[in-house]
């Protein structure tokens, strides 16, 4: 695909893709079942619900108990969607998870609704910006942040036919759809969104758009981007990876999480091992966030457009300087 | 009609197996394992449908999920025992490479178990999954869970209490060790768990009490609670046991919770229990 290529065709929250993988998914496997913790309007359980009540389980306000329950039912050979904010889906559970889940082995797919700055106005106590770190620490989890409406929808769907537990993040607002519809959503294997020669942009989840702008800006000046759109974190596309930054270079990273333990990290952490480049991280830098509408959260904590660009000249900066 | 002797018997040879397996391993939790053994052996040789042939899913099976993981000794050996695996395996209790972890896990693929634990509170939500995706399946088998007292201080165990009424999982029945004891002393000193019997009621359970080391109590109590599955309440079985029940000086204590004994308390304690089926080999 061209960078010009990458347009919006409207916009949706990547939770409504969620909301109708989960319809989409169960309409054909009928393993599938889904939990829910008294937020079920806010992760769009609703069609699923209404067309199979029968399958979903209303846990009311308790997390740990949902989780639990999950893996029992994975052991009764169901295959569990629990659905809940971030937060509630990662720290306030870790240790059900942990042992009840993850240890244990059990085909459990967690999806995250509300997570990071862009949940907005509820402020830092739900703004989750660790949820990343803290399950790909996990051993044996996948862990998926798609980048809008049709690859959530997509990445839902697909999470039914991969055997073991699974974290999927995803968001509240509502944001622009630009990667392709109904297209076969592979576990593991990033999507190389534009080539480019100076420097890989390498993104996941809502801020994929904003590389996107920073590209089209920068390529007005001569800068050609390579983007990469990092939708599964663990187990991460190495080889997609290191083949751009052979190309390049150099990177830039970016995600709306913490600079630690992030998607940067895990990049930065295979570089280091196999082709340590110049690297510049797009994420919150060791801070909690606050109210505020998602874009002036956005800016504020430096996950716009703007940023992207900055960390791009910067980084090319060193690139030159390397090689000088 | 139960045989009371034979299954005394057995459980007088698990309360061996769980002497030396802790011996053995110088560490480990002989005292609630102790208590409990006259309900494990009930459950495995007389109560429960189940298979030795080791199914995850257990479809078409009683199945049993033990919540209060640290005593894993009492469960190793009635799996042992009934068939799940080689009795000489329980040698291997704590080891570096055992299938018998010090808390029961399904890493290593230890037929018998289907869910970690050790972690306390989680068991009871795990119990329900499993009971819901039975009703799910049309099948009538039941689920069994077995908690600590001490844990019932863990939060979760609440919130699956509640869900349980609420989503009426009637064919699950929690029995819960009700010794009095936990590592750092009795219960009511530690916290205090006030009226449990009242508490387990006004959370809509049926609830049923019994002397859990007496092999006549606890047969006729699950017969009993399980007649009453089925009928649209979660059941809970207040079961009463002396921890370390079965060797004299590890009872009226809380100090036998987690401790090993050494070569003379273990031949002390050994004295006390009949070898019934032979003890498995070092």
């Amino acid at each position: 695909m061209k960078l010009d290529q990458i347009v919006s065709s409207g916009k949706k929250a990547t939770r409504d893709g969620f909301g109708d993988g989960l319809y989409e998914v169960a309409k054909n496997n009928p393993k599938v079942v889904a939990l829910c913790a008294d937020l079920l309007g806010s992760l769009k359980m609703q069609k699923f619900i209404a067309e199979f009540p029968e399958r979903f389980y209303q846990i009311g306000i308790a997390e740990a108990n949902m989780m639990g329950i999950a893996a029992g039912l994975a052991i009764g050979g169901k295959i569990p969607y629990t659905g809940t904010f971030a937060n509630f889906s990662t720290g306030r559970v870790y240790d059900q998870i942990r042992q009840s889940i993850a240890y244990s082995g059990k085909n459990v797919k967690i999806c995250a609704s509300h997570a990071g700055l862009s949940l907005g106005e509820d402020g830092a106590t739900h703004q989750i910006l660790e949820d990343i770190g803290l399950m790909k620490m996990l051993p044996g989890f996948t862990v998926i942040n798609p980048c809008d409406y049709n690859q959530t929808k997509a990445a839902t769907i697909a999470l039914a036919d991969h055997e073991g537990p699974v974290y999927l993040r995803f968001g509240r607002p509502s944001w622009p759809i630009f990667s392709p519809e109904n297209e076969k959503f592979e576990i593991g294997k990033a999507w190389l969104m534009c080539e480019g020669t100076d420097v890989s942009i390498i993104s996941t989840g809502h801020l994929t758009w904003k590389t996107v702008e920073a590209a089209k800006q920068l390529a007005e000046e001569g800068i050609s981007c390579e983007l990469i759109n990092i939708h599964t974190i663990k187990p991460l596309d190495e080889e997609a990876i290191l083949a751009s930054v052979a190309k390049t270079g150099c990177v830039v990273s970016a995600e709306e999480h913490q600079m630690h333990g992030g998607l940067g990290d895990s990049i930065a952490q295979l570089l280091a091992r196999k082709n340590p480049v110049p690297m510049e991280y797009v994420a919150v830098n060791d801070s909690f966030g606050e109210s505020g509408t998602p874009n002036e959260l956005l800016e504020k904590y430096g996950l716009d457009t703007p940023d992207v660009i900055k960390a791009v000249r910067n980084v090319l900066k060193r690139k030159e300087a390397k090689v000088d | 009609m139960a045989n009371i002797e034979q299954l005394e018997k057995i459980a007088s040879q698990v309360r061996r197996d769980i002497v030396r397996m802790v011996h053995l391993a110088t560490c480990g939790h002989p005292g609630g394992s102790l208590g409990c053994a006259d309900l494990l052996t009930a459950l495995y040789f007389e109560v429960m449908e189940h298979q030795s042939d080791f199914n995850m899913s257990g479809e078409g099976e009683d199945m049993f999920f033990l919540s209060n993981g640290h005593i894993s000794p009492v469960w190793y050996s009635v799996l042992a025992r009934s068939g799940y695996f080689n009795v000489d395996e329980l040698a291997t209790f704590r080891k570096l490479n055992s299938r018998l972890q010090g808390h029961p896990a399904t890493h290593e693929h230890l037929p018998g178990i289907r869910v970690a634990s050790g972690s306390l509170g989680q068991g009871i939500s795990v119990a329900i999954g499993v009971a819901l995706s039975k009703k799910m399946n049309g099948d009538d088998k039941l689920v069994y869970c077995l908690t600590g007292d001490g844990e019932l201080q863990e939060g979760q165990i609440w919130e699956a209490v509640m869900f349980a009424n609420h989503h009426k999982v009637d064919n699950l029945i929690t029995i819960v060790d009700w010794n009095g004891r936990q590592i750092d002393g009795d219960v009511e000193d530690v916290m205090a768990l006030g009226d449990l019997p009242l508490k387990w009621k006004a959370f809509g359970w049926e609830v049923m009490t019994m002397d859990g080391n007496n092999m006549t109590s606890v047969v006729n109590t699950l017969a009993e609670a399980k007649k009453k599955s089925g009928q649209g309440k979660p059941i809970v079985i207040l079961m009463k046991t002396e921890m370390g029940f079965g060797v004299d000086f590890m009872m009226g204590t809380h100090k036998w919770h987690g401790v090993a004994p050494n070569a003379e308390q273990t031949a002390e304690a050994l004295k006390q229990l009949e070898e019934s089926l032979g003890d498995f080999a070092v």
